[in-house]
């Protein structure tokens, strides 16, 4: 017997370290000698804190949002006494949820120990890396991936098999291997999910594609804000070289590899590789224009191969499978699983991978259970600060890199934040210019300058103070900036604005014709007002304005004096008898 | 500390004391002493040990790697990471992720500015709280989210806010009280 809890960084957010505590406290008490082990994160994110109880033929139950007292019960009542506990187990709808997911990437998250190189290598880990090192030449390696149509999944979709191509035919003695681990899209964390959950499968792809170019150096280049994930791919980096995986020889074959980390800190634009090279070296990550591509020029002015986390991870798959296998599943043009961060107004917020080709509407409905608190849904935000908002008529889109960008949002690394009637949508494009405007790196005029006058644009707008031409001003910066931008970055910053203008032109008519915000989210746009029959005259609203907006005697029907008013919404908050209205 | 570009008396501090005030980033200038583009991580150390980069330990920093004190200063102030100012005992960090902002993100930060009467950046006067709105701290579904110090709190409301606040300055109060 032995339990298994998640502690991904989310699952620690949601208490995981304080549940072992409670588990380990009451084994000694009870004398129990059970081991309790570590695992990541299986993405069922809502489900946290989730403990896996495994009995002596291994049979495994799940129990979810574990509490310190369902500990407890899970102990006296589970283990010791045998009972089921059903209302504490997963239920048979979130197992479904997991259960039309296709898990590549995420095939060990949440199932086996990251800590320990061992579990990894009884999944067959390695066994890939072995195959490409030992049997198929540096070219079998490159076709084998261009078979497969693996695409990079950092939010451009290049082909993966071109730039290895590139980085291999490239002249010289001395390349690199770099992996793109500084997501940092806002509402996107696949990629530390991956490091916390299977940091053995990213070592083993950047080894498969080291060797495809003649590598043998690699950096994986992570964020500052995931230590947890530092921590956990530094260890499997330390086992992967004591175990030969990484060092010199590997597998006998003369070939040495090694790998090391280097932690960002803190800048957005460095996403964009030639701004990755530049922060590598130690200087501002800012880019520069191509070519040369890092493929030919790239970390110290040597060959450079740069893919992300959830690519290099999609790697030992497609080896061990078979390319033809990986290109069975999905579309035409985009093949294999993508995973997704869902979150925002859904019911069921997590990781979730899947196979390309379902359509929005599978995702949102089918796994994550659909909006939050009987809302209606309103646009599902794709692709972060660079992309855009997918609205209600287009959520028959397949997800297919060709078809997401049709609608104007981009595939995007995996973000997907859903949004119901409460979130306003030039509100929306304002919070990611607010975004793009601090993180432009400051290189390219229309980018800084640009990205910070549509900022001012928006707040205005969303402040009531939005005038006739201020929608087409904005399109017109769009384009200019789109063009002006060398990088990525100012490229789509515009992109956020440009959808929501597309599909949600009559909230920014509202804001700035009729000055209403329809989902009551811009606060200077909205009125509160007190409704005669439903006031009871308790007084509380009264109590807690803190402008002495709010008059009235007690028992009789109060009332908000506008010139006042600060439109804080504590009287809305305070009232129990729906008597404050907002319009 | 190669001393011999200042005058004495010229106003830096570089002469003021004998002992080296940075004694303990010796062993971090010496490991990356020979490797090239390490300005970032000897900076990242150096905040490590110190809580922020004053002026004078990034001039240090330039001094021993050679580097010019423009660039240094240029590479710290470019990263969000990088503080430049000494921060308060217990460092709030609000999340300004997408989720976050979606599920009323701007709420919680409001009422951690008007508990703590700071804003973005500051630190209270009884240095005991520094305000920093950071990216996406990851943990969406938990969303809205703050992390203060190693702790994290999720599905967060103003009251909820206060409370948290209230409780780690009563706990800090009897801790001190107990010294």
């Amino acid at each position: 017997m032995k339990i298994v809890i998640g502690k991904g960084s989310c699952g620690i957010a949601a208490g995981a370290n304080k549940i072992q505590r409670a588990f380990e406290e009451i084994f000694s008490v009870k004398g129990l000698d059970i081991p309790i082990e570590t695992t990541g994160c299986i993405g069922a994110c809502f489900l946290e804190p989730i403990v896996d109880v495994f009995d002596d033929a291994g049979n495994k139950i799940t129990f979810v949002n574990v509490t310190t007292d369902n500990a407890r019960e899970i102990v006296e009542q589970h283990i010791v006494e045998k009972q089921a506990l059903k209302d504490l187990q997963i239920t048979e709808a979130d197992m479904t949820m997991i259960g039309k997911q296709k898990r590549i990437v995420l095939k060990n998250s949440g199932i086996i120990n990251p800590e320990q190189i061992e579990d990894y290598l009884a999944v067959d880990g390695y066994a890939a890396a072995k195959k490409c090192l030992t049997e198929l030449t540096p070219e079998e390696i490159i076709d084998t991936v261009k078979i497969a149509g693996l695409k990079g999944r950092g939010g451009a979709g290049f082909p993966t098999w071109f730039k290895w191509n590139a980085a291999y035919k490239s002249p010289g003695a001395v390349k690199y291997m770099v992996c793109n681990a500084d997501e940092g899209d806002p509402g996107a964390f696949m990629d530390r999910s991956v490091l916390e959950s299977d940091p053995h499968a990213l070592i083993e792809g950047m080894l498969i594609g080291a060797r495809a170019i003649g590598a043998n150096e690699g950096v994986v280049y992570v964020r500052a804000e995931y230590p947890l994930a530092i921590v956990r791919l530094q260890n499997a980096i330390d086992q992967a070289r004591e175990s030969g995986y990484l060092g010199k020889n590997i597998f006998n074959t003369g070939f040495d590899f090694d790998l090391r980390i280097k932690a960002g800190a803190g800048a957005f634009v460095c996403g964009e590789e030639t701004a990755l090279i530049a922060s590598l070296e130690g200087e501002r990550g800012m880019p520069r224009l191509k070519p040369p591509f890092p493929a030919q020029k790239g970390y110290w002015n040597k060959p450079t191969n740069i893919n992300n986390v959830e690519t290099f991870a999609n790697v030992p798959w497609i080896f061990r499978n078979g390319g033809e296998a990986y290109a069975a599943i999905g579309t035409k043009d985009s093949k294999g699983t993508k995973v997704f961060a869902l979150t925002g107004k859904i019911a069921h917020g997590g990781l979730v991978e899947i196979p390309m080709g379902l359509t929005l509407r599978d995702v949102i409905y089918d796994i994550g259970g659909g909006i939050k608190n009987n809302k209606e849904f309103k646009a599902v935000q794709m692709g972060g600060p660079s992309g855009g908002c997918v609205p209600d008529s287009l959520l028959d889109t397949l997800i297919d890199y060709g078809e997401i960008t049709r609608t104007g949002a981009i595939m995007g690394s995996g973000g997907m934040v859903v949004m119901d009637e409460t979130t306003c949508m030039v509100d929306m494009a304002r919070f990611f210019l607010d975004f793009t405007c601090k993180e432009s790196c400051g290189k390219c005029t229309y980018c800084r300058v640009g990205t910070k006058r549509m900022l001012e644009i928006l707040t205005r707008i969303t402040k009531g103070l939005g005038v006739d031409g201020d929608i087409e001003l904005l399109e017109e910066l769009c384009y200019k900036i789109k063009e002006g931008s060398m990088c990525g970055l100012g490229q789509t910053a515009p992109n956020p604005i440009l959808t929501t203008i597309k599909y949600f032109r009559n909230e920014y008519e509202d804001h700035i014709y009729n000055k209403k915000c329809t989902a009551r989210s811009c606060k200077a746009l909205l009125t509160y007002a007190i409704s005669e029959d439903n006031c009871i005259g308790c007084g509380s609203c009264k109590k807690k304005c803190p402008v002495q907006a709010i008059d009235g005697e007690k028992k009789k029907v109060h009332k908000i004096n506008q010139d006042l008013c600060i439109k804080c919404g504590k009287c809305f908050s305070v009232c129990k008898f729906e008597a404050v209205l907002v319009d | 500390m190669s001393h011999e570009t200042h005058e004495h008396g010229c106003g830096c501090g570089c002469h003021d004391e004998k002992t080296n005030p940075y004694e303990e980033l010796t062993p971090v200038l010496e490991k990356y002493a020979d490797v090239p583009g390490s300005l970032i991580t000897v900076l990242q150390k150096a905040q490590e040990i110190y809580g922020f980069l004053s002026f004078d330990l990034m001039r240090t920093i330039a001094l021993e790697t050679d580097i010019s004190i423009a660039k240094v200063y240029g590479v710290a102030t470019f990263y969000t990471q990088f503080r430049f100012e000494p921060i308060g005992k217990y460092l709030v960090m609000l999340c300004q992720g997408t989720a976050c902002h979606v599920n009323g993100s701007e709420r919680v930060e409001e009422v951690v500015m008007e508990t703590l009467n700071i804003k973005e950046g500051e630190t209270t006067a009884d240095g005991l709280f520094t305000l920093n709105n950071v990216a996406c701290l990851g943990c969406c579904s938990l969303s809205p989210v703050m992390m203060v110090n190693d702790t994290t709190y999720g599905q967060l409301t103003p009251d909820k806010v206060k409370n948290i606040l209230a409780e780690i300055k009563e706990k800090n109060h009897s801790q001190e009280g107990q010294k």
